[in-house]
């Protein structure tokens, strides 16, 4: 069947077989490998991506439920100039990555949950990544990178 | 003004963020076919039959292979010291002994037609008696090798002396566990190979160690070493388990040898939890003895050690066990002794801290319950084993030599951040109101062994025509930040910007040897290797500028705030790197080139104190992690950015460990935790900020003065939180629960101390 | 990770999602937000030959209040239900539990009918509906029908629909203000319930259901006659284990997870007022 996504403002139009996840969708077909997977049973986050500004594992999406929405990945957080969205750039400074693998979706994640609350206290964004697993950092610099990132003029605007 | 010392950003990062980085699984390989495997659902049985007609003639199926197809030999013993009986065969050969082992492989156009393939193939088991636990193993009643004659696999023994605890007052003896946990790096095992224009076989892999993973394919596949080229891309993580070459990965060499079409194969998850390789696994009878006034004068560890179906590091791994025996104590009489046994289960191997988490989880949780006994405090009792500051180098008795520790000042300044003495406070408060929920402070003072294996490494600077400077590692980094640390290193020597170097590991055309990134080895011998060639060059370029001013070599000054060579007390007049790189090119054909073949200065010993404190709801027995504390000293820290990053995360794990995480089977062999939704992956809502300090006492074994730190934090953190678990229940008649700490386990033990049978 | 191949159906009404849902049988399965059938499906342990997709249906998310009682639509998403004002206000037991299912990127997707219709004991949601005694609109090709919660949950994983039936509704009667009770443990803030209790006081008095304690979500009636005779939360949890048969496992064996029943019942009921 045909599918079509906008994906990062670009419209995507594939033909797939009905059980394609979105997030295969996105990585063999948008040819968009930052979003990663790193489990099969909803369980890590890495696949986090945002479907219509809200953040779900696109693992448990079939690409066909995604028909017609918004979606955004990794690629498609920084602006039309390259300049890193204030969740990205937190994440940089405070060392919220080490291998790199679950960070698209923790990014992702982050930023819909400041979306959503934008202004949390250490709780709720722990909390809030119960679902995004990291094996690398122990969570602190990322738990401090979000609680900067809430504390960004712009992301409060 | 050296940039050593600071937090750094790495450069790794913006990549990371805007892009993601590039795995295997992300690789561009056009007219790539996918592999795939049918595993063992049984942990024990004979393979009668298997049918795989159904998956042949499934559309899209380009081959099916078993072990009659391949003509390869077994894969090798562990570092010879494995029996030859107990080797296994990249696809099983008759027998399968662990529930997942690969037993049929598929290739397929579509990872979809791989997938659906594997669901036709039909294998026939005749059962045989399952063995899971490691003592039922050791009776060797069920053999899992019967050429073997026996499931033991590898012993050590240390020690005997039958009147070791002669003389003590007190002598505490108990079995405790150290249980199987599951790695579970955020990649699992990916790679993908593929023929190359001059017919050499150029090989993808998701590993801590690509020259390794070159050397096993090589003689897997009986190719001369040159023949094949190995790269790692980006590797989400390895932990240990990724420094295995495992036979999925063979496989994947042979079939692009054999269909000369490049072949990918990426596991799932669940496949992951059964074919990477587990960590620990060790029952351990500790005994430990001594004074009611608190000094401790004998220790021993009986170990045994789980191997898994198929002896792997793990099985060898009591020897780092038994390097780390007595701790931070100067207790005069320490022995240990091990015995290994392969079980029909994964295989186990090295995972953060391999062997030496072991360790030190045995002798604090030893400490402590020593401390319960004569009724002393146990920070009491560590003050007064602990190995006084001049006693360096020391040695142990098991024949360690320490090189340099201040085991005292780490102790003091994590109870003086913890707060200890309102922590203890509290606690008698909560004791006192019969308060549910009640509190438990828990201490570990480690040291633990790092570059523990005696080979050296690879480094190489060059500076080329344009003035930017390249690095080759022999390191392999997978989130340890190397491009950053290397480059500070460089930069700190050459005068030229980190921006201007570039930092290549991973490729082993580009690299011509290196020993890869595990045993936190990578600063101490991957960066002194960069930082030698880097002072090497420095030389070659002074001796070289000398000659263009009509100099001698010792009146020549790098400025390195300028990145520009000038004779001492005349900085008008300089010559650049970019200059003296053409030069060189000019006038003899060589670049500014220094290759550092660096022998192993030798193992170092980083140390510290944790301090945790929990809170455990004594009606359900959760507990929960309020604070930990943790003053970590590995000597010099080169980026206090990245070893705060690698201690986090190692407490992340330690703390899983004690709390939460843990693999199980039935008695059948079935894996009960193969998923990341039955196994206990901790995450963000189970852990608190840390809150973290480093000391520096610098080391005399390396020119850095640097030890390692990437497995402290683990090692020092899971015994804190599990004596926490115990202390927090000690006043109920709890003496030990068992890790992890599970609510029911917790629950489980103050029932039978209420009853008293504990 | 890849599911078995299926046909897709996009269903573009309710009574047209019925006739898909007649027309094929045991071979169809509904899709809503797919949080609790793909899982299965990823690892072929449902192998539907047909999936409707009803997630597109809007008619069918809704929160409404209707006198006595809320009615939220099935396919109404735990992420709107946690943020409603009208639950907030009227079922603020459910709002708080809408908010703590999975984490919140399977709240942005899962959706209240889709997880009482799994039928999924160790889920939070079917045992508030039943603390509550809601009930739930089903339809089918002869029109409508209410099932009280108590009646809904038939047996492990088995709910009281017929093949070609879709729930609707969700109907809780109305329960403003802080007398109710939430306990779960768990190992991880994500994990399923090892035992959960939820306690909640309507006008018929107190309800109290168990997460995980059987085959089905349970009414620890017990507890409920106690409290109703006037026993306080103490004595009241003692009964809690009355009637239930938790599976062992290595989270934790039938004596542990009935003393746990105990232990929350009791705490809950404390929450509640009680």
């Amino acid at each position: 069947m045909r599918i079509t996504i906008n994906v990062n403002g670009t419209s995507e139009s594939h033909e797939v077989e009905a059980r394609t996840l979105l997030v295969h969708y996105l990585r063999d077909e948008a040819g968009l490998t930052g979003t990663n997977i790193g489990c099969d049973t909803t369980s890590c986050g890495a696949c986090t991506v945002l479907l219509n500004g809200e953040s779900v594992k696109s693992c448990t999406v079939l690409a066909a439920q995604a028909e017609g929405t918004d979606v955004t990945t990794i690629e498609g957080l920084a602006d039309a100039d390259g300049r890193m969205h204030p969740v990205q750039q937190a994440f940089q400074e405070y060392h919220g990555l080490q291998c790199g693998y679950c960070t698209p979706g923790m990014v992702m994640a982050v930023t819909s949950l400041l979306t959503e609350n934008p202004d949390p206290t250490e709780e709720d964004i722990r909390v809030g990544l119960e679902g995004n697993l990291c094996r690398c950092t122990g969570y602190h610099n990322i738990v401090a990178a979000a609680l900067a990132a809430s504390k960004i003029p712009e992301l409060r605007a | 003004m050296s940039i050593l010392g600071n937090r750094v950003q790495r450069r790794e990062d913006p990549k990371f963020l805007t892009v993601g980085g590039t795995y295997v699984a992300d690789l561009d390989l056009p007219g790539s076919v996918h592999l795939t495997f049918v595993r063992s659902s049984m942990a024990h049985a004979k393979i009668q039959a298997i049918n795989i007609s159904g998956a042949v003639s499934m559309p899209g199926v380009l081959a099916v292979y078993t072990y009659a197809d391949l003509g390869l030999a077994n894969l090798p013993p562990i570092m010879d010291m494995t029996p030859v009986a107990m080797t296994r065969s990249v696809l099983a050969s008759g027998t399968v002994r662990y529930v997942g082992e690969p037993i049929v492989a598929i290739v397929a156009e579509t990872r979809q037609a791989a997938a659906d393939a594997t669901e036709q193939v039909i294998v026939d088991y005749e059962p045989l008696p399952t063995v899971v636990d490691p003592a039922e193993a050791q009776k060797d009643e069920v053999l899992l090798f019967p050429e073997a004659g026996t499931n033991t696999a590898f012993t050590l023994a240390f020690g005997g002396d039958p009147a070791l605890f002669e003389g003590c007052e007190v002598v505490v003896d108990r079995t405790i566990a150290n249980q199987r946990v599951a790695p579970c790096p955020l990649e699992v095992r990916s790679s993908a190979a593929r023929m190359d224009a001059d017919g050499r076989l150029e090989f993808y892999a998701s590993t801590q160690a690509p020259h390794g993973v070159r050397q096993m394919l090589a003689t897997a596949l009986d190719l001369p070493a040159d023949r094949v080229h190995v790269v790692a891309p980006d590797v989400g993580g390895g932990f240990g388990a990724k420094g295995s070459v495992y036979p999925e990965e063979l496989m994947v060499g042979w079939c692009a040898l054999h269909l000369d079409r490049p072949i990918r194969w990426t596991e799932t998850r669940s496949e992951s939890m059964l074919g990477l390789g587990h960590g620990r696994a060790q029952v351990q009878r500790i005994r430990i003895g001594g004074q009611r006034d608190g000094v401790i004068e004998a220790y021993r560890i009986e170990v045994l050690q789980d191997g898994g179906a198929y002896p792997d590091f793990g099985t060898v791994l009591p020897f780092m066990t038994r390097t780390m025996t007595s701790g931070v104590y100067a207790i005069p009489k320490a022995e240990c002794s091990s015995v290994s046994v392969v079980t029909n289960t994964t295989p186990t191997v090295a995972y953060r801290g391999a062997g030496r988490p072991e360790a030190t989880s045995a002798i604090e949780r030893a400490v402590d319950m020593f401390a319960a006994e004569i009724g002393m405090d146990p920070a009491e009792v560590r003050r007064r084993n602990l190995i006084g500051p001049d006693a360096f180098p020391y040695d142990t008795p098991t024949g360690t030599t320490y090189d340099t520790g201040n085991y005292r000042g780490t102790l003091d300044l994590a109870l003086e951040v913890a707060g200890y003495d309102n922590l203890r406070a509290d606690q008698q408060r909560r004791r006192t109101n019969g308060d549910v929920r009640q509190l438990g402070i828990g201490l570990s003072c480690y040291v633990e062994i790092t570059n523990g294996m005696p080979d050296g490494e690879f480094g190489a600077v060059e500076v080329r025509p344009d003035g930017k400077v390249t690095v080759r590692t022999g390191t392999s980094p997978h989130g340890q930040g190397h491009v950053t640390a290397w480059s500070m290193l460089a930069a700190d020597q050459l005068g030229v910007p980190m921006q201007d170097i570039e930092v290549i590991h991973g490729d082993t055309d580009m690299v011509p040897r290196g020993g890869g990134t595990m045993g936190s080895r990578s600063l101490q011998v991957g960066g002194a290797a960069v930082n030698q060639a880097a002072i090497a060059v420095v030389d070659q370029g002074k001796d070289l500028a000398a000659d263009l001013f009509e100099a001698a070599p010792e009146d020549v000054v790098l400025d390195k705030g300028r990145g520009l060579f000038h004779v001492a007390g005349s900085p008008a007049l300089t010559h650049s790197w970019a200059q003296l790189a053409t030069a060189a090119l000019d006038r003899s054909g060589t670049p500014l080139l220094a290759e550092v073949d660096l022998a192993s200065p030798g193992p170092t010993f980083p140390f510290g104190t944790h301090v945790s404190v929990v809170e455990v709801d004594t009606e359900t027995g959760k507990v929960t992690l309020l604070r930990h504390i943790a003053v970590d000293d590995a000597g010099r820290i080169l980026n206090p950015l990245l070893a705060e990053g690698q201690v986090h995360g190692g407490i992340a794990q330690g703390v899983a460990q004690a709390l939460l995480e843990e693999v199980v089977y039935d008695e059948e062999g079935n894996p009960l935790t193969s998923t990341l939704a039955d196994y206990s992956f901790i995450s963000a809502a189970e852990l608190p900020t840390y809150e973290t300090r480093f000391t520096e006492t610098p080391t005399p074994v390396n020119a850095l003065g640097s030890k390692g730190i990437g497995e402290s934090g683990t090692i020092g953190s899971t015994p804190a939180v599990h004596n926490a678990v115990c202390d927090a229940v000690a006043h109920l008649g709890v003496r030990h629960v068992d890790m992890p700490t599970t609510p029911t386990r917790v629950w489980r033990a103050i029932q039978d101390a209420t009853v008293g049978r504990s | 990770m890849i599911p078995a191949s299926f046909d897709y159906l996009r269903a573009g009404s309710v009574a047209e999602a019925i006739t898909m849902l007649s027309d094929h049988g045991d071979d169809a399965k509904l899709l809503a937000g797919g949080h609790s059938l793909l899982p299965l499906m990823k690892f072929r342990l449902a192998t539907p030959a047909v999936l409707v997709d009803i997630g597109q249906l809007r008619e069918l998310s809704y929160v409404r209040e209707e006198g006595s009682h809320v009615a939220i639509g099935a396919l109404t998403r735990h992420h709107d239900i946690a943020n409603s004002p009208e639950v907030r206000a009227a079922a603020p037991l459910l709002a708080h539990v809408a908010g703590q299912v999975g984490d919140p990127q399977v709240r942005h997707r899962g959706t209240i009918g889709g997880s009482i219709a799994h039928g999924d004991s160790a889920s939070d949601l079917p045992a508030v509906v039943l603390a509550l005694g809601g009930s739930l609109i089903a339809e089918g090709p002869s029109g409508r029908r209410e099932i009280a919660a108590q009646d809904f949950h038939l047996s492990f994983f088995e709910v009281s629909l017929e093949p070609d039936e879709i729930l609707v509704e969700v109907r809780v009667p109305r329960a403003p203000g802080d007398r109710w009770g939430f306990e779960k443990l768990t190992k991880r803030a994500q994990d399923w319930a090892i035992v959960g209790a939820v306690v909640a006081q309507t006008e018929e008095g107190v309800g109290v259901a168990l997460i995980n304690m059987g085959p089905v979500p349970l009414r620890a009636t017990a507890v409920e006659s106690a409290v109703a005779s006037g026993a306080g939360a103490v004595e009241a949890a003692q009964l809690a284990a009355e009637n239930t048969e938790p599976a062992a496992d290595f989270n934790g064996s039938v004596e542990y997870r009935q003393h746990v029943a105990r232990v929350l019942v009791r705490r809950a009921l404390e929450q509640a007022g009680v």
